[in-house]
């Protein structure tokens, strides 16, 4: 890697980073619009205006937007948020305790779908407009253009209750054994494994493709080469920079369907604790996880830019 | 440019009463759209029963009364359905078509105004576009509470930038013709350029890109009313009904699968129907 390729790389990462800190502000402009006092909503009607005031002291709440802003934001970044407005435990320590569930889910998903989605992306693109193909599109089509929560929904119809292989909701808490582990894991990870492998495998197909319409395979083709040496010795090298490309991006695609995966198995995750504190109004809380989606989201994103990057060879000179 | 060669290849191969004909796959698509929307727009007079009326037990089965049973409480599932379609694409289609309207006017405004306007314009949508659209609207609806306004006007704002994007990078295309310039140096203003010369010539792409958008506004909402977040009960679009009859899933009742069932036939028509478009644009999942 020489310079040319660092700056590239330090500029991709800096654009990132300014982009979080636009999309921090815009999460507490979006906060920022409830109607009303927070302090009251907090306390309720019945509580006295001293109580009132003393609240409104403590949250700052007579300071300018701004500068709540700045103030939210240095204590995000020291890793303090604040407390829960409904329960008042630090909102550190709640998502501390469901992030490696959330973690573990994204995890083990990844694992199993990315190569899945490799073979079969890359399979028809070799074989396009075959029946192989056609099906394929049709099926990936299908999944992506219906919610999320109907995969998960048909996950379970079929596989906990006509099958009975697993058990329709999960609970990681108290795993003992392997066995266990395995039937715990194995329904949510197989419907995000679904919905990733979709996307990704559509996103795979077009940048395969992409490549293959370059001159230099038709020279290769002319030269009568082999369909499957020209796609995996020719083509495939050139197409790793937007297949990486592609699977950083289709990962963060999964972050939409954690959302629905946790609350429909009911596991006990980072995405789970957003929807409560939404349906509850716990702002600290929405916040902070928001963040935290937003922050992955951006880095899966930027990733995906670099991959892309340092891919591409004709950037190196 | 695309525009221009479909106009030329229809005129020269097509007879003249002879219209573009869409191909099988697209006159289904079609068919569902139009379906659907006939029944958001009659769904409330056709219901046999009051959406709220109690008719059976819970999860009742399959009648002549009730050909999709009823639902956790006994109301009659097709009825609730029926009246469903009006929220779900009601609501998603209008914003929808705000989304556009900001998106696509700031889109032609930057592409027609050019230089500091459109970069910041540009950026500014660039930054709003990172936050992905599911937590954007846990947001607003965290802080505003859940209702029919807020979640059209929630919708159409996270939809904007796309639409922004898309329609920006169509004008800027278009705006590069030579008609646009010879337009501009008659001295036309920015309202006549976007109107007259811009807007005629993005518009194949441009439905396209309103089909896709309102696929994705139908997901979101559904999405969100299944979390509880959406349109609240007594309400129920078809992913609050999803979610209310949940406890019927051990038994695959038709009131949790019919509804899920709907929008999926919903999402997959219009997608058939705008991949089959003449001169359409990419397709791509991009939100």
């Amino acid at each position: 890697m020489n310079l040319a390729v660092l700056r590239l790389v330090l500029v991709r990462i800096a654009t990132a980073i300014l982009t979080l800190a636009f999309v921090s502000a815009a999460v507490f402009a979006g906060t920022e619009i409830l109607p009303g006092d927070v302090a009251e909503a907090v306390l309720g009607q019945n509580a006295t205006p001293e109580a009132i005031e003393g609240l409104r002291q403590a949250l700052h709440l007579d300071a300018p937007a701004y500068v709540r802003y700045f103030l939210w934001l240095g204590a995000l970044l020291s890793g303090d948020p604040g407390r829960s407005l409904v329960n008042n435990l630090p909102v550190a320590g709640l998502i501390a305790s469901r992030l490696p569930n959330s973690l573990m889910l994204a995890g083990v998903t990844a694992v199993v779908s990315v190569p899945i989605a490799l073979t079969l992306g890359i399979l028809s693109a070799i074989w396009r407009g075959s029946l192989f193909d056609r099906v394929a599109s049709f099926l990936t089509m299908s999944v992506v253009a219906v919610p999320e929560f109907l995969i998960a929904t048909l996950c379970v119809i079929i596989f906990a209750v006509h099958l009975h292989w697993f058990p329709a909701l999960s609970y990681a808490d108290g795993i003992v054994s392997l066995h266990q582990f395995f039937r715990v894991f194995a329904l949510p990870v197989f419907t995000l494994s679904c919905m990733l492998i979709a996307q990704m495998m559509r996103m795979t197909r077009a940048a395969v493709i992409d490549t293959l319409r370059s001159s230099y395979i038709e020279m290769a083709v002319l030269k009568g080469a082999q369909p499957m040496r020209v796609a995996l010795i020719h083509a495939l090298p050139n197409a790793i920079g937007p297949i990486a490309n592609a699977v950083a991006l289709s990962l963060s695609f999964l972050l939409g369907g954690v959302v629905i995966v946790e609350i429909i198995f009911n596991y006990p995750g980072l995405a789970r604790v957003l929807v409560d504190a939404v349906s509850v109004r716990d702002m600290p809380l929405v916040q902070a996880c928001v963040m935290i989606f937003c922050a992955t989201y951006l880095f899966l994103v930027m990733l995906a830019d670099i991959a892309g990057v340092l891919s591409n060879p004709r950037l190196r000179h | 440019m695309s525009v221009d060669q479909t106009i030329t290849a229809v005129e020269a191969q097509a007879p003249p009463r002879h219209r573009v004909r869409l191909p099988l796959a697209g006159m289904i698509g079609a068919a569902i759209v139009a379906f659907w929307v006939v029944v958001a727009i009659i769904g409330p007079y056709i219901a046999p029963h009051d959406v709220g009326a109690l008719v059976d037990d819970g999860f009742g089965p399959l009648r002549w009364g009730q050909p999709l049973g009823s639902d956790y409480l006994g109301r009659d599932v097709l009825s609730r359905i029926l009246v469903g379609a009006r929220y779900s694409i009601g609501v998603a289609a209008a914003a929808t078509f705000l989304a556009i309207l900001m998106g696509g006017t700031l889109g032609m405004l930057a592409a027609v105004s050019r230089g500091l306007v459109d970069m910041m314009l540009s950026r500014f949508f660039d930054g709003l576009i990172s936050i992905p659209s599911k937590m954007s609207a846990l947001i607003v609806v965290a802080a505003l509470g859940s209702s029919i306004p807020v979640l059209i006007v929630t919708i159409a704002v996270i939809f904007t930038p796309g639409a922004f994007r898309i329609w920006r990078a169509l004008a800027v295309n278009v705006n590069a013709l030579d008609f646009v310039e010879v337009a501009r140096a008659r001295g036309e203003g920015t309202g006549y350029l976007i109107r007259e010369e811009i807007l005629p010539n993005i518009a194949g792409p441009v439905l396209t890109d309103f089909g896709l958008r309102f696929v994705f506004a139908v997901l979101l909402l559904s999405s969100l009313s299944f979390l509880g977040l959406g349109v609240q009960p007594p309400n129920a679009d078809w992913g609050s009904l999803v979610r209310e009859n949940m406890n019927g899933l051990a038994e695959a009742a038709a009131a949790v699968i019919v509804p899920a069932l709907a929008i999926a036939i919903l999402t997959i028509g219009v997608n058939l129907l705008i991949d089959n478009l003449p001169g359409r644009g990419s397709s791509a999942g991009e939100h």
